[in-house]
């Protein structure tokens, strides 16, 4: 049972530790909460969490259920739902957040209809004003902005990726632990197999440089030259969607409203027009740097460098130049 | 086999966002009239996935289903004309502004009242406020279970499979009718609507359903029923001075933006 008027974190893990955006989200949470007077208390399912609840104290939790045990191997909405009803049901918190990805999108609609409330999701900022929660989220394929407040309770919001900075880890933090039976469920929907790739080179969420491709890079030959320039940045490979569309990269490294979202320090955009629907993926991004050979392209306009010019032309020789200035510094 | 399709009337998504406009005074998104309306991109590949099980199966019946004022009988229109067989328009001045909540309470009590529904389809999101909530909402409503996030989607008897979409890869999972999946844009392509089907089109029935006909009460449905307040709407404006690089070559250029990103300390 939780806490009334706390927040409620949704949390998950990953290899058993704690997923970064339940870390950004634990920040979010302690700062409700310091305005709620409520305590931070999370939820984490799962199978071997090592010592994830260990983390989520460090990072603003200061109580965890947590259930680890076979039968949350696999994320399956049926077989959670109970567990996580029973958490938040009895003494409802005053918000519950959830982190946006596929597993948070697919469970906080129903979590939320089943608790008698409704949910705001892929949200980029909450507060409180006036003793009710806003959480502002955007919308029109990124172009616009909603902010919503609740007629019912809890609030219940899907966090965006990045939106919020996590909090240092503390290891001096208290926080009370309390094991939840990790009860099997019997569900409708069975999983008949599951296929996920590590993915290769760096991870797309925590690199500090991504370099995407869109259109403009003109086929698969276009993506390796791309996928040249990441390594030698140390970087991720991303796209756009109509590239991956075209299968000239997998379709798991989608930018966007409708794929991924990154906000690294340095975001190089190669070919890609700057839909609002691609840059809702990467406007978080400290740095975006264009090429693009239509000087009007929208790109520009979040961009703080540019070149107007052709990615065949211009990629070979920036790697040359940037291979020779890291070359530089590194001697 | 029955299949409920919910499609939902926007404004088209790729257009340019410059003419985007919002009316201070309602809180909503101004119609430009030089863009025409169109049925959110998802839905329509829901409409194709419905039109795919039927090209599987040989056989099955496919009603559209939108709630929105009578203009929204277009993309009804639009979807007959890709294949489906009749549709259904909930309209009702009660319906008005709904939330995500009241829009799942009144396409559920729809979908109840159609009877044997063995499948219902609803894209991931609406491309319009991109909330991606109405789907489970329904499938919770009627209490029937509820897959996202759907790339590929097969029937075989009473059986539904469909390979999902999760992080860095996907599942396969199966469940028994009736279910409800909603349709991710890596399903594909939608067909376009053929002459022979547009012409057929014009004679498929559709019907007109009030909150009377869902039994519901009005002050359950539209702006009086949702769960949220929209507080507010508006377009942020992100623009920010692009340092063009100069050059007489490409590769100048090039030797200039690498110079520039190590003097900005960004790398
Ligand atoms: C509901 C919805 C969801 C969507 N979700 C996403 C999403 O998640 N991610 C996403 O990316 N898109 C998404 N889109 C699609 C989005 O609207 C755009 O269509 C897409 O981002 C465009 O991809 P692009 O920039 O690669 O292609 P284009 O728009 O075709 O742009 C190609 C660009 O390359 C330039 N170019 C061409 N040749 C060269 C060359 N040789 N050298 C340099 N530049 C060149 C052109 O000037 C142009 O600017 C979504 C759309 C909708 C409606
Ligand atoms: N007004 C509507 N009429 C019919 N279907 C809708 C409507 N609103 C939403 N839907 C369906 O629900 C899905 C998710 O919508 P949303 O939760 O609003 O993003 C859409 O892709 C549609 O299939």
């Amino acid at each position: 049972m939780s806490a009334p008027g706390g927040v409620l974190v949704i949390a998950q893990a990953e290899g058993g530790a704690l997923s970064e955006l339940s870390r950004e989200m634990l920040a979010l949470a302690r700062r409700l909460a310091d305005e709620t007077g409520g305590m931070v208390e999370a939820v984490l399912l799962g199978e071997n969490l090592g010592d994830s609840a260990g983390d989520l104290i460090a990072f603003g939790a200061d109580r965890i259920h947590i259930g680890d045990g076979a039968a949350y191997t696999a994320y399956l909405a049926e077989a959670w739902m109970p567990k996580l009803i029973e958490v938040a049901a009895d003494a409802p918190p005053a918000v519950i957040l959830i982190g946006h990805d596929t597993m948070g999108a697919d469970l906080a609609p129903r979590l939320a209809i089943r608790l008698g409330t409704t949910v705001a999701t892929a949200c980029v900022e909450a507060e409180f004003v006036a003793g009710r929660l806003h959480a502002t989220r955007s919308c029109y394929g990124g172009a616009a902005r909603e902010t919503l407040s609740f007629k019912t309770g809890p609030c219940v919001l899907t966090i965006k990726s990045k939106s919020q900075a996590a909090l240092d880890r503390n290891n001096g933090r208290k926080g009370e632990i309390v094991p939840l039976a990790a009860d099997a469920v019997q569900t409708r929907v069975r999983i008949v197999e599951r296929n996920v790739s590590a993915a290769a080179g760096v991870r797309l969420e925590t690199a500090a440089v991504v370099v995407a491709g869109g259109r403009g890079l003109n086929g698969p030959e276009g993506f390796k030259v791309a996928r040249e320039l990441a390594d030698l940045l140390g970087g991720a490979l991303g796209a756009s969607r109509v590239a991956c569309d075209l299968e000239w990269c997998p379709a798991s490294i989608q930018i966007g409203l409708s794929g991924r979202t990154v906000a690294p320090e340095l975001y190089l955009a190669l070919g890609i027009s700057g839909a609002s629907q691609h840059m809702a993926g990467c406007g978080g991004a400290k740095t975006i740097v264009a090429i693009n050979n239509d000087p009007t392209a929208q790109i520009f306009k979040s961009s703080r460098f540019g070149i107007v010019g052709d990615c065949q032309e211009i990629l070979p020789p920036l790697i040359d130049a940037l291979r020779v200035l890291r070359d530089a510094k590194d001697s | 086999m029955h299949i409920a399709v919910c499609v939902k009337q926007i404004q088209d998504p790729e257009m340019p966002t410059a003419l985007l406009r919002v009316d201070a005074d309602t809180n909503k998104m101004m119609l430009t009239s030089s863009v025409s309306p169109v049925i959110s991109p998802f839905d329509e590949q829901a409409v194709e996935a419905a039109l795919r099980i039927r090209d599987a199966l040989g056989e099955a019946r496919i009603t559209v289903l939108t709630l929105g004022a009578e203009p929204a009988r277009q993309v009804l229109k639009a979807a007959l004309s890709l294949g489906a067989d009749e549709g259904v328009l909930l309209s009702d001045p009660a319906f008005q502004d709904p939330d995500s909540y009241t829009t799942a309470l009144a396409l559920s009590a729809a979908i109840g009242k159609l009877g044997d529904v063995d499948l219902v389809l609803t894209g991931r999101q609406a491309a319009d406020f991109d909330a991606g909530v109405v789907g489970c909402g329904i499938a919770e409503l009627l209490d029937i279970p509820a897959i996202t996030f759907a790339r590929d989607i097969s029937v075989d008897g009473g059986t539904i499979r469909v390979q999902r979409v999760i992080e860095n890869g996907h599942e396969i999972v199966e469940v028994a009718s009736p279910a409800l999946v909603t349709i991710s844009h890596e399903i594909g392509a939608p067909r376009k609507a053929s002459l022979r089907e547009t012409m057929r089109a014009a004679r498929k029935p559709i019907a007109v359903w009030s909150v009377e006909d869902l039994a519901l009460e009005a002050a359950q449905t539209g702006a009086l029923g949702a769960r949220r307040v929209l507080e507010a709407l508006y377009i942020p404006s992100r623009d920010i001075e692009c340092e063009f690089q100069q050059g007489a070559s490409a590769r100048e250029m090039a030797q200039n933006l690498a110079r520039r990103l190590y003097q900005a300390n960004i790398l």
